[in-house]
């Protein structure tokens, strides 16, 4: 076996997503790795949505554009995802629509074999499962699981239609090419999700406190604090908005909790004074900027990179910050305890970059806590009293207590002070000391940043470069243009700012590969390095980069 | 008295304008500290901008002087995190009623354990003389040269409809009254609001004498438990400044109030996070 890619597609409320589900941890049983992704629309019932799966041997944790088998619950999804089926794939629809179409009324088949439309999903699940060559047991016990609280007769009536979809594709298929996923003996690693990761991430990493307004795709990370309470152990609270929700984690923080925030682009425009304010106030602070294609409300499920710029440039006035961007959950699982230690250490805003392809993906990726350690900051004591909160230190860094620790006073002033906190108008001497201390922290935090990952084989001909969510779409497309006689390297960042180190080119065309509409990233290292680029890939639909997309678009314009 | 406020003393020159009443705020927060033998480390005092927000400057205590408008955002995650500190936001009309008025109608829902006292008095002085949200309609400010046309926000019947559990005037003219309220107000285990009547004796919306002939205290009678008799008070703001405590419940459950009771009310700074094992098998 290869790899085989499956969509499901359906109307909000078919069962697209539990038929996804059900697909993905019967497909893990088995014995293989799953990558699954999620795009739909804005609404809650109804439009035209997609849960695509892709099943291998070993992880293949990217989206690919091109399906095996497309499974449209109504006619219009044929008909909206039709288009995704390779030439010799497989699409399963109501009625048939052309030579690689199977019809299967699977509404008929559910009232037939089970007495209800309403069992129509199970059917299609069966016929999947039969079209995917799967071990049709696995997927109806994990169906029967799901449908167990429902009562005895949901969990028949399912296991009838799924019986009669499985034997109705497995007689419709039988001159066909179809998949094949036998049961083998492997344990696939863990099925993760970034967002997810990041909430656990975060709770490892020493965070007492979450604040957030509910906004997609950020909303899941707040949602995992709430639903997992008694695990985490995060204190959460839903606000009225965004600027209360920086401001109430900065005055956790500032009250010596390790606390964080997490938004949409909308609400990381209503924190950006917020986050000047951690900047000059010397608090830590994490937020976590889950990106959708904007500009305004935008394309609120939908997935883009398009606020790099924003994210280096946010908060008025000049203060450090740190902005890092995991592409899989073991990168945010790390780098989510990196940043609140970063943020203690360096008093100052962390935020990291995800998007709403890595809030709704799955990936099977182990990750191993124990390779990050939390190191917590705070000063137990006062050295040289009197304190001063904002004592002047060579590297910046002044120690910081937590008000009510001890009868030394912590005084926090969002005016421009001195070094005991209070307001200060003395321009000749404190104002600019106290920016040239804020900024010398650059220097120290500098250090922390590793050099950008970077994979470019010697006389390579091409590199791309790209950041975030879009790692594993940059490998995929290096390869395939390796394979096609282009020679390609990848450079590929999870640290932005400070801005990491490059390894020394050699002259290769350099390609800059972002999930927006301006080449962000682009003028961002030629600011920075007087770099070049012979051109960009940008993918502005709302859908995530892949790597057959990458290497059609470096192929046209080489 | 002035021995024990002596605690609360600091050597911070004062940006106020000489003779305002913010002073007497200043003295008389002081002197409820002391009263109710609070230390300068028990207590956090937050603040947003303008001249009520710079009051933490001149106390000796724990502050954070924020943004403007935000105040009562941060004090809510201090109050978070520590449920130990005494956490007082000093804050004034357009700060906490206007730039912070969303902050203000949640937190009264929210009730975290923060005292909150705004320095109202009906005008913007740090900007120089504008209308703020506590304005009276037809009164002339530096940008209505013709008279405001919106009528106040009346933030004490606001407070008592969004639920609020202790809703006080005070008066600066009367210092020993607005003793008695903040220390009312500081020992109230939810959120207090004590709207303070300060004349600006800089920019002078009303005459002195206008504010006098215009504060009373609550009638003897008045019942602070009787919600709809609280209301109609607080609605009778026309001609008269009723000042004292208008409505008082029970505060429980104050915010976060389980959630530290869990943690015996250790501050999240003490707190461990997730351990190694445990976070090991929820990442399976």
């Amino acid at each position: 076996m290869g790899e085989w890619s499956i969509a499901a597609a359906g109307t909000a409320g078919q069962g697209v997503q539990t038929i996804g589900e059900v697909i993905t941890v019967a497909a893990r049983k088995q014995g293989y790795a799953v990558f699954s992704w999620k795009e739909y629309e804005s609404r809650i019932r109804g439009g035209q949505n997609s849960y695509r799966i892709r099943v291998s041997e070993d992880p293949k944790n990217a989206p690919v554009e091109r399906m095996d088998i497309v499974l449209a619950l109504n006619m219009e999804a044929a008909e909206k995802y039709g288009f995704l089926v390779k030439r010799d794939g497989l699409l399963l629809a109501p009625e048939s629509s052309n030579k690689n179409a199977l019809a299967m009324d699977f509404q008929a088949l559910a009232n037939e074999s089970a007495g209800k439309k309403i069992f129509a999903n199970a059917a299609a699940a069966g016929a999947l499962a039969a079209a995917m060559g799967m071990n049709p047991q696995g997927v109806k016990s994990e169906l029967a699981a799901r449908f167990t609280e429902k009562g005895a007769e949901s969990v028949a009536g399912n296991e009838s239609a799924f019986q009669a979809g499985y034997d109705h594709a497995m007689a419709l298929c039988k001159e066909r090419r179809t998949p094949s996923i036998p049961d083998r003996d492997q344990r696939p690693e863990a099925l993760t999700n970034v967002h997810e990761a990041i909430a656990i991430g975060a709770a490892y990493a020493g965070c007492r406190a979450i604040f957030a307004y509910p906004m997609t795709p950020s909303t899941n990370i707040i949602g995992q604090m709430a639903a997992r309470w008694e695990d985490l152990g995060v204190f959460w609270e839903q606000v009225e908005d965004e600027i209360a929700a920086i401001n109430m984690a900065i005055g956790a923080s500032y009250a010596g909790a390790r606390a964080m925030t997490a938004t949409s682009g909308g609400g990381f425009s209503l924190m950006a004074e917020g986050i000047s304010l951690a900047g000059m106030t010397e608090t830590p602070l994490v937020i976590v900027l889950a990106q959708r294609p904007g500009p305004a409300t935008g394309l609120p499920t939908r997935t883009a990179q398009g606020d790099l710029q924003f994210a280096l440039n946010a908060g008025h006035g000049e203060f450090p910050k740190i902005v890092l961007a995991p592409s899989d959950p073991k990168e945010a699982f790390h780098l989510t305890v990196k940043a609140f230690n970063m943020a203690d250490k360096y008093q100052a805003p962390v935020i990291i970059l995800t998007d709403q392809h890595l809030s709704d993906a799955h990936f099977t990726q182990d990750i191993h806590p124990e390779e990050s350690e939390p190191e917590y900051h705070l000063a137990r004591d006062c050295e040289n009293p009197p304190y001063r909160r904002y004592a002047i230190t060579r590297e910046g860094i002044s120690p910081r207590m937590y008000p009510g620790q001890s009868e030394h006073l912590v005084c926090a002033d969002s005016d421009e002070h001195d070094e005991s906190g209070h307001i200060t108008e003395d321009l000749f001497n404190t104002a600019p000391a106290m920016a040239e201390k804020r900024l010398r922290k650059i220097k120290a935090m500098e250090r922390e940043i590793p050099e950008a990952f970077t994979h470019v084989p010697s006389k390579s001909e091409i590199i791309l470069m790209g950041w975030g969510s879009s790692g594993n779409a940059l490998f995929e497309a290096a390869e395939q243009l390796t394979q096609e006689g282009r020679r390609t390297g990848v450079i590929h960042f999870t640290h932005l700012w400070p801005f990491p180190e490059l390894p020394p080119l050699q002259g290769e065309k350099l390609f800059s590969v972002e999930n927006c509409a301006f080449p962000q990233l682009a003028r961002l290292v030629r600011q920075e390095t007087g770099l070049s680029f012979t051109g960009s890939v940008l993918r502005y639909d709302g859908l995530p980069l892949t790597g057959t997309y990458i290497r059609d678009l470096i192929l046209e314009s080489l | 008295m002035s021995d024990n406020s002596n605690l609360f003393d600091i050597d911070v020159p004062s940006q106020w304008c000489p003779g305002c009443p913010n002073f007497t705020i200043l003295e008389t927060l002081k002197k409820s500290f002391t009263a109710l033998g609070l230390k300068p480390q028990d207590i956090c005092l937050v603040s947003g901008i303008g001249q009520a927000a710079k009051l933490p400057h001149y106390i000796k205590c724990n502050f954070f002087n924020g943004l403007h408008g935000r105040a009562l955002p941060v004090a809510t995650g201090v109050a978070a995190a520590n449920p130990m500190l005494k956490t007082v936001v000093t804050t004034g009309d357009g700060d906490c009623y206007g730039e912070g008025g969303n902050h203000f109608l949640h937190a009264m829902r929210r009730n975290p354990d923060i005292t909150l006292i705004v320095h109202n008095n009906e005008i913007y002085a740090l900007t120089k003389g504008q209308a703020s949200p506590t304005t009276r309609s037809g009164e002339v400010r530096a940008l209505n040269p013709q008279g405001t046309t919106a009528p106040p926000f009346n933030p004490l019947a606001a407070a008592i409809i969004s639920g609020c559990t202790f809703v006080a005037r005070g008066f600066t003219g009367d210092s020993a009254q607005l003793a008695e309220l903040f220390q009312a107000a500081l020992t109230h285990e939810g959120l207090s609001l004590v709207d303070v009547v300060q004349p600006c004796i800089t920019w002078k919306p009303h005459p002195l004498q206008w504010y006098k002939d215009r504060a009373k205290r609550l009638p003897d009678d008045h019942d602070p438990q009787d919600r709809a008799s609280a209301l109609a008070m607080a609605m009778e703001m026309e001609e008269t400044f009723y000042t004292g405590l208008y409505y008082r419940a029970d505060p429980s459950p104050a915010f976060a109030g389980s959630c530290h009771e869990q943690r015996a009310y250790l501050p999240m700074a003490e707190q461990q996070g997730l351990s190694l094992e445990k976070t090991r098998a929820l990442l399976q």
